[in-house]
């Protein structure tokens, strides 16, 4: 990240002004597809700074409320707000970052050419695009076309495209998935080093053993919030041993409440 | 709309067609090609090509156009990539002024190939042109835009790259057959020739068959200009 070290410092100075504010408030979100709701009455705030793990079998509404926050998704009711602004706001475009679950990056270009676009239309300049490859770890693949890329290199292009323009809000939609151990770690400290400055991220993932690197966890389930705490802090309170008996634990004691 | 996102995804997309030469070269080439079979189709009746051979000149950007169109919108949408976008400070319009202008840059070189082998390469094509060729250029681009706008309306109905195909036969050919095209409007079954007015691709007919008679600037080829461009 040392390429990236000149990063100003307003982000911080923003996130103390009004430290109160939550980087995410979602009150009573209804999110209807057909005749099934999807979310219904999501009521949740994530935090400036620490990287929040979005946790819960596919299928359970993580993709459908990582939507709704980057302003794409059509709500049945409730609201949004992202940096205290209502979510899909112009002037949070530059400042929210979107990582599809599919990579969206254009297969016929060339890894380089691709951060060309995206930055121009961000409006940030060739430095960003270097360390952004430096980042994602393809300065040796820039010149290859997408499309030929492995599965894993496709998604860290589709990651570079959302790192450019350093946003203050990281949406991303299972960065990790399919990527050997070694670079998943590698992901890992640099979304923490983006958190140490200030970012925030939202990352959702259905391997519940990524849930220990995630400084706090939204447990989903059927469209449903579960539980927001702590991983250590999701161990105390369910008395499990990890992550995945901890959300078995909680589906339980949730479906006794509503059977008793 | 900026101008910086429409200049960049304009870029972009002839950045995406300058990797896949073999569809550049079918843009390119084969209107050039089918225009030379029309002309000796019609060895025998130098009038008829005389009629159809500049309206052709329009025909042939607006059905490449409307496909190219119908199917990278389709692929911008099934990719993600329009999703992804949309979270971009870059407004729906720059995308699609971005494509406007990276498909009319492409339709100019288009009509100009098509053009140059008609009227000077194959001087033996014996094509007249009464208006000056920038008048059929500009139409000629005019009709590529039109092409563009109908591909791009037509592709958000389309669910798959087959369907998007079909899109064409179902909607273009009839308004080709109804321009004028095969025969004059005011010889078809009433009810035919009444649709006729109702479907853009007539007016294409008309602006290009008019420059090909006339020097001009017509009342009517500026009306016939104007309804290209509005119903795109």
């Amino acid at each position: 990240m040392s390429a990236r070290g000149d990063f100003p410092e307003t982000v911080g100075d923003a996130a103390s002004n009004d430290a109160v504010a939550a980087a995410v408030d979602v009150r009573a979100l209804r999110v209807v597809r057909g005749d099934h709701a999807v979310l219904d009455g999501l009521s949740l705030r994530i935090p400036r700074g620490p990287v929040t793990g979005l946790l819960g079998p596919s299928g359970c509404g993580k993709t459908t409320l990582m939507r709704t926050i980057v302003g794409v998704q059509i709500v049945a009711g409730g609201a949004v707000d992202v940096l205290g602004l209502p979510a899909g706001s112009p002037s949070l475009r530059r400042r929210v970052g979107y990582l599809t679950q599919t990579p969206s990056v254009y297969r016929d270009l060339t890894v380089r050419e691709n951060l060309e676009y995206f930055a121009r239309v961000i409006g940030v300049g060739r430095a960003e695009i270097e360390a952004t490859l430096d980042t994602v770890g393809l300065r040796d693949a820039a010149a290859r076309i997408t499309g030929r890329l492995s599965g894993g290199q496709l998604a860290r292009v589709s990651l570079a495209t959302v790192l450019l323009g350093d946003p203050d809000v990281l949406v991303l939609d299972e960065p990790t998935v399919g990527l050997d151990p070694l670079l998943r770690e590698e992901l890992w400290s640099t979304f923490h080093g983006l958190a140490a400055r200030g970012h925030t991220l939202l990352v959702s993932t259905h391997v519940m053993d990524e849930a220990e690197r995630c400084d706090e966890v939204l447990l989903m389930r059927d469209g449903a919030l579960l539980a927001q705490d702590t991983p250590a802090g999701l161990l105390a309170t369910t008395g499990a041993g990890d992550v995945e008996g901890a959300f078995i634990a909680l589906v339980r004691s949730v479906s006794d409440r509503s059977s008793a | 709309m900026t101008a910086r996102a429409t200049l960049a995804t304009a870029y972009r997309v002839l950045r995406q067609l300058r990797r896949d030469p073999r569809t550049v070269l079918l843009l390119l080439g084969v209107p050039m090609f089918l225009l030379a079979v029309v002309r000796w189709v019609f060895d025998g009746q130098p009038a008829v090509f005389q009629r159809v051979g500049v309206p052709l000149l329009g025909v042939f950007p607006l059905v490449s156009m409307f496909l190219v169109t119908s199917i990278t919108m389709l692929r911008e949408r099934t990719s993600g990539t329009l999703e992804r976008l949309m979270t971009l400070p870059l407004s729906k319009l720059d995308l699609l002024a971005g494509y406007a202008l990276a498909f009319s840059v492409f339709a100019a070189i288009q009509t100009l190939l098509v053009a140059l082998v008609a009227l000077v390469a194959l001087s033996l094509l014996d094509l007249h042109v009464a208006a000056p060729f920038w008048a059929v250029l500009a139409i000629a681009v005019l009709n590529a835009l039109h092409g563009m706008a109908f591909g791009l309306f037509l592709s958000a109905f389309a669910h798959s790259e087959f369907q998007a195909v079909q899109f064409m036969p179902a909607f273009l050919l009839p308004q080709i057959l109804l321009s004028g095209l095969l025969g004059p409007r005011d010889q078809m079954a009433r009810p035919l020739e009444i649709a006729a007015h109702y479907l853009p691709m007539t007016y294409a007919f008309d602006a290009l068959s008019r420059v090909s008679r006339t020097s001009v600037l017509t009342r009517e080829l500026a009306l016939d200009a104007a309804v290209i461009a509005v119903t795109r």
